[in-house]
């Protein structure tokens, strides 16, 4: 098989060969199995764009309620030369290199200060990054020199954390929003970011802005300066704050 | 049974410890009460009903008699103290303790005897309220019987009451055995339970009285249509866990999340005030029948699974030895534990059920509960389906009493009608395909699972000592368990917390006590 490269036609999802398009999809209709509820699957998948669609299984999961298996072609491409994502452009740099060039460029500790915010009593994310212990074998940022990490845990108010972050003369705030029904962390986390704003302090701190629905993109469209998403380890988040907070100019 | 190597006389030596650590906490229990505590009591009276803002009665009497410092007699005295001073009833007692012109500063009128008298009756009627609503469950149990163990417990979480019914139902049509509604996003740090039924709730649906009212009918119809009883459960955690846990004794719940230590740990609950209303909530949980589910699982996703695994052991033997001070019999004491080994560590499943069948034995009779993996679950929803295919493995051959259903989609969302369905499919097939293994199986004696169970009772003992030798306040203050840090009078709702007078009146605590019929 050969990948194109990025600036070949428009792809499609790759199944058993190039461009077959082939997906499959999993759903539920609130309907008892039948013939006509196949049928009903089948043209459910057709109107999403698949040719062909198969009724790989139709079982019935709750009373009135069926769940299906769909395969089919997808006829749908997308262009990816037409597609802008912002990324975070950090080098992932070394523990060793982040402690250095803290050390070096900015003689003094970062000093960062995180907190699940608004409802959110979940502090995973939060503690994955900040505590010592860290996240799959990364240790936190508490565990550097360079850093001074105050984790202020779940169930946050912005305006608590504005104040802390003030009293404990934040570089960058750390804002951890995990639950996402109604789209309550958006909120929740712009908020925030008016309240700094109203406050004149918004430019004085780098803001990060973390969660399993967050990415950069969403982070910059809420006001942050840099989103993480899942999978971030301790070192990417201490990596993006280097770059930040003690760049070469800051060098004497 | 593939057993593990279990030496009988630390398993004794832990229970020991545990009991010392437990009296010693005990001791602060009795000469304290607590807003949370004095508000049951006040439920269990049959006081109902909200003030024109909308907080409800037993709030506005309670904080109004904490406020002045007057708590400390229980609230118990000043209801007695107000039906004597021609009161028509609890109701329009509490609400004179409310709304009254004056706060009664109990002195002078009637003597203590007086006031114990009129109080009796009443006391008397909210322990049969209690025990009618045990009596009614237990005899639709009878009736329509539980399936076979390892009971499967799903979880629904719409926010809304009514579409959480449906779910429930649907959930028990595949397989279900148990159904529990998460609860709200923070409700565990409101100190007052929400009123009516609830159609609006972040993260799940609010725990009130009526709601549990409409639960318990939806899964009583799914118990009657598919002719297996299904178990209801709620949370009886966060600052309201006593005030839950009498209206799941009078709703007649099977079930409630209940923890010595999970507020203090997770929630930031303090201290004092946890201890105070935990006790309170497992008396009326002991007096109810009521299984209680406790959180050690959680210990091991702020932990890491392997390295502290004996601090769930250890905390095990601190949950029994609180719910014993409280009346509950082991056979209530469903105590929790997890499958939350990082699943590409070599030989995890080996560790695991080494740790569970370890569990198996030390509890005999216990209903343990067996929760999924969740920290190492990635959006990666067929890699997780497969994970949640060995922890079941572990459930059944290790018969555990209680498991909570991994779910494929757990890194993702609350749990939709076709997550709950497949997870309950794919249990089904490992719980019938591995039906005996635990029976056919025998453990190497030198081999990985044997010395697990082995190294994880050792660890367990010692950590109980040095617990013992620092207290647990202290124990806690470091980091003990789940590598989390509470200090004594940290922590919210120690406010709430009231030093007990000496003539401390609580004539429904006293009965539950005795364990009078």
């Amino acid at each position: 098989m050969h990948p194109p490269d990025g600036n070949a036609a428009p792809i499609r999802a790759y199944g058993d060969r190039e461009g077959d398009g082939m997906v499959q999809m999993s759903f539920v209709l609130p309907i008892p199995p039948s013939a006509k509820a196949r049928e009903a699957a089948k043209r459910f998948g057709e109107a999403h764009g698949l040719r062909e669609p198969l009724v790989a299984t139709m079982e019935e999961c709750a009373k009135g309620y069926t769940y299906f298996v769909v395969y089919g072609h997808s006829v749908q491409s997308v262009d990816i030369s037409q597609i802008d994502v912002p990324e975070i452009r950090t080098e992932p740099l070394t523990r060793e290199e982040i402690e250095h060039r803290i050390k070096a460029r900015l003689g003094r500790k970062i000093v960062v200060v995180g907190a699940c915010t608004g409802s959110d009593a979940h502090t995973v994310g939060i503690d994955a990054i900040l505590n010592y212990k860290g996240y799959a074998g990364d240790k936190g940022l508490e565990s550097y020199k360079g850093f001074e990490a105050y984790n202020l845990g779940a169930q946050v108010e912005n305006e608590q954390l504005a104040e802390r972050s003030r009293a404990l003369a934040a570089d960058a705030i750390l804002v951890s929003q995990i639950i996402t029904q109604r789209n309550c962390h958006k909120e929740n986390a712009l908020a925030f970011v008016d309240l700094l704003t109203k406050q004149g302090v918004r430019d004085k701190v780098v803001l990060l802005l973390g969660g399993p629905r967050i990415d950069h993109k969403l982070a910059l469209e809420l006001g942050y300066d840099a989103g993480f998403g899942p999978g971030t380890k301790p070192g990417d988040v201490a990596s993006y704050l280097v770059e930040r907070l003690a760049a070469p100019q800051a060098e004497d | 049974m593939a057993k593990v190597p279990m030496d009988e006389q630390k398993v004794a030596r832990c229970r020991a410890i545990a009991n010392s650590v437990a009296d010693d906490v005990q001791r602060y229990i009795d000469r304290h009460t607590s807003v949370g505590a004095e508000r049951t009591i006040l439920r269990s009276y049959g006081v109902d009903g909200l003030d024109d803002r909308g907080a409800p009665l037993v709030n506005v009497a309670v904080d109004r008699y904490q406020k002045e410092g007057l708590l400390g007699r229980g609230i118990s005295y000043f209801l007695g103290r107000a039906l004597l001073a021609g009161a028509e009833d609890v109701q329009d007692a509490a609400e004179r303790l409310a709304f009254g012109p004056e706060v009664d500063r109990g002195e002078g009128g009637p003597d203590l005897a007086a006031v114990k008298a009129v109080l009796d009756p009443h006391a008397k009627a909210a322990l049969a309220r209690v025990d009618a609503a045990r009596e009614l469950r237990e005899g639709k149990k009878r009736k329509v019987l539980p399936g076979p163990t390892p009971h499967k417990y799903v979880i629904v979480a719409t926010g809304n009451i009514y579409d959480d019914a449906v779910q429930a139902k649907a959930a028990a049509h595949a397989g279900a055995d148990i159904v529990a509604v998460i609860r709200a996003t923070a409700q565990s740090l409101l100190d007052y339970v929400p009123h009516g039924a609830t159609t609006e709730g972040y993260g799940g649906t609010f725990a009130t009285q009526e709601n549990f009212k409409i639960i318990r009918r939806a899964t009583d119809e799914a118990s009657e249509e598919y002719g297996r009883y299904i178990h209801q459960t709620n949370y009886s955690s966060g600052l309201c866990m006593s005030e839950i846990a009498w209206m799941a004794a009078v709703e007649g719940l099977d079930m409630l999340l209940n923890d010595a230590m999970y507020g203090i740990l997770f929630r930031d609950i303090n201290m004092c005030r946890n201890f105070v209303d935990q006790y309170v909530s497992r008396r009326f949980i002991a007096r109810a029948g009521i299984v209680i589910n406790t959180g050690e699982d959680n210990y091991l996703t702020t932990a890491d699974a392997v390295e502290k695994a004996h601090t769930v052991l250890a905390s095990q033997f601190i949950n029994e030895a609180f719910a014993k001070r409280a009346g509950v019999r082991e056979e209530q004491m469903g105590l929790g534990h997890a499958y939350e080994i990082d699943p590409w560590k070599e030989d995890s499943f080996l560790l695991e059920i080494a740790q569970a069948q370890l569990i198996r034995q030390v509890f005999p009779v216990h209903p343990i509960k067996w929760m999924p993996p969740t920290k190492h679950k990635t959006g990666d929803i067929f890699q997780s389906h497969v994970h949640d295919a060995m922890f079941n493995i572990v459930g059944i051959a290790t018969n555990q009493s209680i498991e909570l259903l991994g779910m494929f989609s757990e890194a993702i969302h609350n749990p939709m009608l076709m997550d709950r369905y497949l997870s309950l499919k794919a249990t089904r097939y490992v719980y019938s395909a591995c039906k005996h293994l635990g029976d056919e199986i025998e453990w190497k004696a030198d081999g990985i699972v044997a010395k697990r169970a082995v190294q994880v009772l050792d660890e367990a003992l010692e950590l109980l000592g040095e617990v013992s030798d620092q207290g647990i306040w202290e124990s806690i203050s470091k980091g003990s368990f789940a590598d989390v840090k509470r200090t004594r009078t940290g922590g919210k709702g120690y406010a709430g917390v009231a030093e007990r007078h000496a003539d401390y009146l609580n004539p429904v605590l006293d009965l539950l006590e005795k364990g009078a019929s």
